[in-house]
């Protein structure tokens, strides 16, 4: 049994004030997108399972569907389309008293027709005199809304949007910008690690140096060349292979020099015996260092992933903005300019750009950890 | 079958020069110890032969053909690694055949070797485990089975047994005695614990800084050592060593001062020693008797009693040297008894201040 102390309380403590901390967004944008736009419009998604009132301004069928019986014109129709599961509590005729009547009560309009309202939203407006004009009148409604969740959104978003299309545009940027750089640095790493030859240190030196240039800084240096170049061979200015070749140019330090630590807490002893057993540097690479390294792999995989999947920048620096080639966040930020009233669409879209970062994470999590303490402990 | 020459080899790492001049004829079908202090280029002399390690000058060569420039696979040799450096990833058998499949054997073939050489070590059962699923016994019986299995013409073995427990390391120390009897291959074995190399070998090259100190069959080191560091490296518990003078020097004998007490005449000389040089006198524990008449003796306190049942060890001290004596059996000497202890004259070594031994 663990000893409770003051400090295992406290870190215990702060680790549930951070897991919290970073759970709620997520929760909330979640819940958010599952919504019914007109609720998620008026209250928070914490409301979201309870009953909220919702107060609306509908009007009312117009002459055309008015029909004479027993001396009355009367109107009929319904406020709400399709069943919606609300109720209305209280309805009103003018914008000042919009909850003047409760349900069963006759308002009086001033030209003396009169209107009663159901809970389900069915109203019957009634005159002596026949309706003469094109549009109804407006109707104040107050009504209590239940829970309502839907996958509306879901579509609007992936179909209407755009955001499928961004998505799948964002994958094809992403696995090859995560695949490339994996294949050249796992060769790289071990001729690092394992291989003698001149210049050795140096180039490793040089690989940690450029972990310290700013991304920033030399984005649009690299455009410049990559256009220049890519003019040589008529390759267009913006394209796939432009972004593939920037994330890999600028993810490849990195990884490099994580599998490079990660290969080097191998024991050297067995690549000795590896070699005594007549392996060449291409056996000790597939036969041992690759099995070996599924952890390592999978941990380099998940931060060169969710770093291309995320980043905003280099897909607009070297991507045009069409719909063949807008990248997730790029799209994001439009809809935001564009649609920024439509939280249903700006929430949907943000779960959507997440879920592919939490299925890779909840999938190689195991990976994850593994492959950033690899080499603490002996194994 | 496998005879090794190493001729006037050099090793630097940087500036250090660590193996200096060295030259060993190593017969086919030895079992020869490399031993030494750490840090005395044992490991490197073996890694050296086993091609894991440049050579800076000089040439080593297996059966007749020169290997310098040879990768490990090329020179026909399997090494046994200290820390068994099995390949994780891979069951015992799989660890056992890398070579051989690395070779393009048969699959029969694989199969057969791995499974004789299993049999061999008592290992079939755990075929199909993965390393860490052994105890450290069982991981080296697979790493030197991944060395059986290639039939090499020379087996090294780098430190094999100083991660094992005291109990595991003697019974596979037995092992690998009978193993080289039944494989009849040449084996080079390195190690610091001076009962391997004792038990084990046919011959021992004792290294001491880079240098061969003295090579030779066991016995010949233990009785005959050149030097005052073998003198001290073989043997357990060490030499005891006594400062003292030469006190007359004749043509086959050296007669000198045991501590003003008395003096003790030693069959054996040097041609560069004259009467007054400062010598150490050599003497073993288990040489020296309690209360036995015999051609010298000491009169001294006891400091310490180490009762190991088979023999007792007495740590006596003699104006500032101390001074092991081991006795036989059980013994009622006791902390601060004063003890006489005796000793031969034939069983005497003597060093000159160059720390070189007379003959």
């Amino acid at each position: 049994m663990r000893k409770l102390s003051l400090t295992s309380i406290l870190s215990q403590l702060l680790l549930l004030i951070f897991v919290i901390i970073w759970i709620i967004p997520t929760f909330g944008l979640f819940i958010s997108s599952l919504r019914d736009k007109d609720l998620l419009s008026i209250s928070g998604w914490w409301t979201s399972l309870t009953t909220t009132e919702i107060n609306e301004i509908h009007r009312m069928l117009g002459m055309e569907y008015q029909i004479q019986e027993n001396n009355y014109y009367i109107i009929k129709g319904s406020i709400f389309e399709g069943n919606t599961g609300k109720k209305i509590t209280s309805f009103g005729i003018t914008s000042k008293k919009i909850n003047e009547f409760s349900l069963g009560e006759i308002a009086t309009f001033k030209d003396n027709s009169e209107v009663t309202i159901d809970e389900n939203g069915n109203y019957v407006w009634k005159s002596k005199t026949e309706f003469t004009k094109k549009k109804g009148k407006r109707l104040f409604t107050t009504s209590l809304s239940p829970p309502s969740f839907t996958f509306d959104n879901y579509k609007e978003v992936l179909f209407k949007e755009g955001i499928g299309r961004a998505f799948i545009n964002t994958l094809a940027v992403a696995l090859p910008s995560t695949l490339i750089p994996l294949i050249i640095c796992s060769f790289f790493a071990y001729a690092l690690t394992w291989m003698k030859f001149f210049g050795r240190d140096t180039l490793l030196a040089l690989i940690i140096a450029s972990l310290v240039v700013p991304l920033q800084m030399s984005l649009i240096p690299i455009l410049t060349i990559y256009n220049d170049f890519g003019a040589l061979f008529g390759v267009a200015a913006k394209s796939y292979p432009g972004v593939w070749m920037a994330h890999t140019g600028f993810g490849l330090a990195s990884t490099t020099f994580l599998l490079r630590n990660f290969l080097k807490s191998l024991p050297n002893e067995m690549m000795e015996a590896a070699k005594v057993d007549g392996a060449s540097h291409y056996d000790i690479f597939l036969k041992i260092i690759l099995p070996l390294s599924i952890p390592a792999f999978a941990s380099i995989f998940i931060l060169q992933f969710l770093w291309c999947w995320n980043d905003l920048l280099v897909g607009l620096v070297f991507l045009d903005q069409v719909p063949s080639e807008i990248i997730l966040t790029a799209k994001l930020k439009e809809l935001l300019g564009s649609r920024g009233e439509n939280w249903e669409i700006l929430t949907t879209g943000a779960f959507v750009s997440m879920t592919v970062p939490l299925f890779i994470f909840f999938a190689l999590q195991r990976y994850f950890i593994r492959g950033l303490v690899s080499g603490s402990v002996k194994g | 079958m496998a005879d090794i020459k190493i001729d006037t080899v050099n090793k630097y790492y940087g500036d250090v020069h660590v193996i200096k001049d060295v030259s060993l004829d190593i017969k086919s079908q030895s079992f020869t110890v490399l031993v030494g202090p750490s840090g005395c280029g044992k490991s490197t002399m073996l890694r050296m032969i086993a091609g894991l390690e440049d050579i800076h000058s000089g040439t080593i060569s297996i059966d007749g053909q020169v290997v310098n420039d040879l990768p490990p696979k090329q020179r026909n040799i399997a090494m046994v690694f200290q820390s068994y450096a099995l390949y994780p990833h891979m069951t015992v058998f799989d660890n056992m055949a890398f070579g051989l499949k690395l070779e393009k054997r048969s699959k029969d073939e694989i199969n057969d070797r791995v499974q004789e050489a299993a049999r061999i070590l008592q290992i079939e059962d755990y075929l199909h485990r993965k390393p860490k699923q052994l105890s450290g016994g069982q991981r080296q019986r697979v790493a030197i089975g991944r060395a059986i299995t290639r039939k090499p013409k020379v087996f090294l073995f780098d430190e094999p047994l100083s991660n094992l427990d005291a109990a595991l390391r003697v019974q596979m120390r037995v092992e690998l005695a009978k193993l080289h009897d039944q494989l009849n291959a040449t084996m080079i074995y390195v190690t610091h614990d001076q009962t391997e190399a004792m038990t084990l070998a046919n011959d021992i090259v004792v290294l001491d800084e880079g240098i061969v100190s003295q090579k030779g069959s066991p016995m010949d080191l233990y009785n005959d050592p050149n030097n005052l560091f073998v003198g001290g490296f073989i043997g357990s518990p060490k030499m005891n060593f006594i400062s003292t003078k030469i006190t007359s020097k004749s043509s086959d004998k050296t007669e000198v001062d045991l501590m003003g007490s008395s003096k003790i005449s030693i069959p054996k000389t040097s041609a560069s020693a004259s009467e007054g040089d400062e010598v150490q006198l050599g003497i073993r524990p288990e040489h020296l008797t309690v209360n036995a008449e015999s051609d010298g003796s000491w009169e001294s306190k006891v400091f310490v009693v180490e009762k190991l049942g088979s023999g007792t060890f007495l740590y006596l001290e003699k104006e500032g040297e101390p001074l092991v004596v081991e006795t036989e059996g059980d013994s009622n000497i006791k902390v601060g008894d004063t003890v006489k202890v005796g000793f031969s004259a034939s069983r005497c070594h003597l060093f000159d201040s160059s720390q070189q031994a007379f003959k």
